[in-house]
């Protein structure tokens, strides 16, 4: 992993403790390999997360 | 002072009356260890007023994002920086939303979309995806699409559509500070047609975003002069990028005192708890809210963030021994 998925910001630096606990209640936003903003849809039982270059993520 | 618990045992709870705007802020302001006792009294008027059930509803966002509005807590937004992108959801995804939901026992299954209002493209597709839904799914539509004409109004009643959510989000001295782009106003004319229209009216609002407790009680006794079906207390959840972001959240405790306060001042009406429960209030908040006031609940996921598990909230409702409302009951 090189980003956050939730503040997109470099996964290696900072402290994304705060973040990890929010990506337990919400689904990513940014691509994990390159940090853009991924377009997510949730539904009642789980979440999609489309990054247009690396493909789809799924709850 | 006068005891306002007392107050509200002989007019909430013997009387079926809601408490008035100057008794909320009372019991807005009482201490946190009179909390345990306003909890009971607000779970004692909900059984006797709306009795032991509850309703149990999951939402879908038909259309996420992009929103022309510039509702300050909210993220899909198309005016702030917030990391949601725009999608819409097909045909096929929302009828499958509409069976998991069903699944869980739920009555209800609310269509939602982030517009002003509904345009044609959104009617339409509102239109298929209602027609999909009652051809393979047993339950409830519900519908939450903005701020509605009279002939859209028109429109919904003939598609079927069971209940009409559109919330005033906070109280009208505070509404200015919430939205720009429209008024409180139209949020009211909106609710008044689709009450008139014979549509259940699901109306309510969000607490913790910087309102006055005068403020909080004034929101409460605003939505039960429209008395709604259905009133969803949401609590704030600061969104990344909204003007609202950096709030931080309510406590745990004027959250409980809230849920309260909105069952006294609305003591016939069904009272759900909404989005940011999980995070103001925890695990225990549930258990909590279903005690002291709360008597419905949405399961699942909720429009961009995610919800506890379904079957959490049933076994709990299994535990308490509160039976979850059917479906022909509420047609």
């Amino acid at each position: 992993m090189t980003y956050c998925g939730h503040c997109g910001e470099d996964a290696s630096v900072g402290d994304h403790t705060r973040c990890d606990e929010l990506l337990l209640m919400e689904p990513p936003r940014f691509c994990t390999s390159c940090r853009r903003r991924m377009v997510v849809q949730v539904v009642p039982n789980g979440w999609s997360a489309r990054c247009v270059e690396h493909g789809v993520r799924t709850s | 002072m006068t005891d306002v618990l007392q107050i509200a045992r002989d007019h909430v709870l013997e009387q079926g009356l809601g408490l008035s705007e100057e008794h909320l802020v009372q019991i807005l302001q009482l201490p946190d260890e009179q909390i345990p006792e306003l909890l009971e009294l607000a779970h004692a008027v909900r059984m006797k007023w709306c009795g032991p059930e509850v309703e149990v509803e999951g939402i879908v966002s038909l259309k996420t994002g992009g929103c022309p509005e510039d509702c300050h807590f909210c993220s899909q937004s198309g005016q702030f920086q917030s990391p949601v992108r725009a999608v819409w959801l097909n045909i096929p995804e929302l009828v499958e939303a509409a069976k998991e939901t069903a699944k869980t026992g739920a009555s209800e299954f609310c269509i939602v979309a982030a517009v002003r209002g509904p345009d044609q493209r959104l009617m339409d597709q509102v239109r298929e995806g209602i027609k999909a839904i009652q051809a393979e799914v047993d339950i409830n539509i519900a519908c939450s699409l903005g701020m509605l004409t009279q002939a859209q109004v028109d429109e919904f009643v003939e598609m079927g559509v069971h209940r009409y959510n559109h919330n005033l989000e906070a109280a009208k001295s505070y509404f200015p500070q919430v939205v720009s782009t429209h008024s409180y106003e139209e949020r009211w004319d909106t609710c008044l047609m689709v009450r008139e229209a014979g549509m259940e009216l699901c109306c309510g609002g969000l607490v913790g975003m910087g309102e006055t407790l005068e403020q909080r009680a004034e929101l409460a006794v605003q939505l039960a002069e429209l008395r709604p079906h259905e009133v969803p207390l949401n609590f704030l959840n600061p969104r990344p990028g909204t003007p609202f972001g950096d709030q931080e959240l309510m406590s745990s405790q004027d959250a409980l005192r809230t849920i309260a306060a909105f069952r006294l001042a609305m003591p016939h009406t069904i009272l759900r708890y909404a989005g940011g429960r999980e995070l103001t209030l925890g695990d225990l908040g549930t258990r909590e809210g279903l005690l002291g006031g709360v008597n419905a609940v949405i399961v699942g996921n909720y429009l961009t963030t995610l919800g506890r598990d379904a079957n959490e909230d049933i076994d709990l409702l299994v535990e308490l021994g509160m039976p979850i409302k059917e479906l022909q009951k509420t047609l």
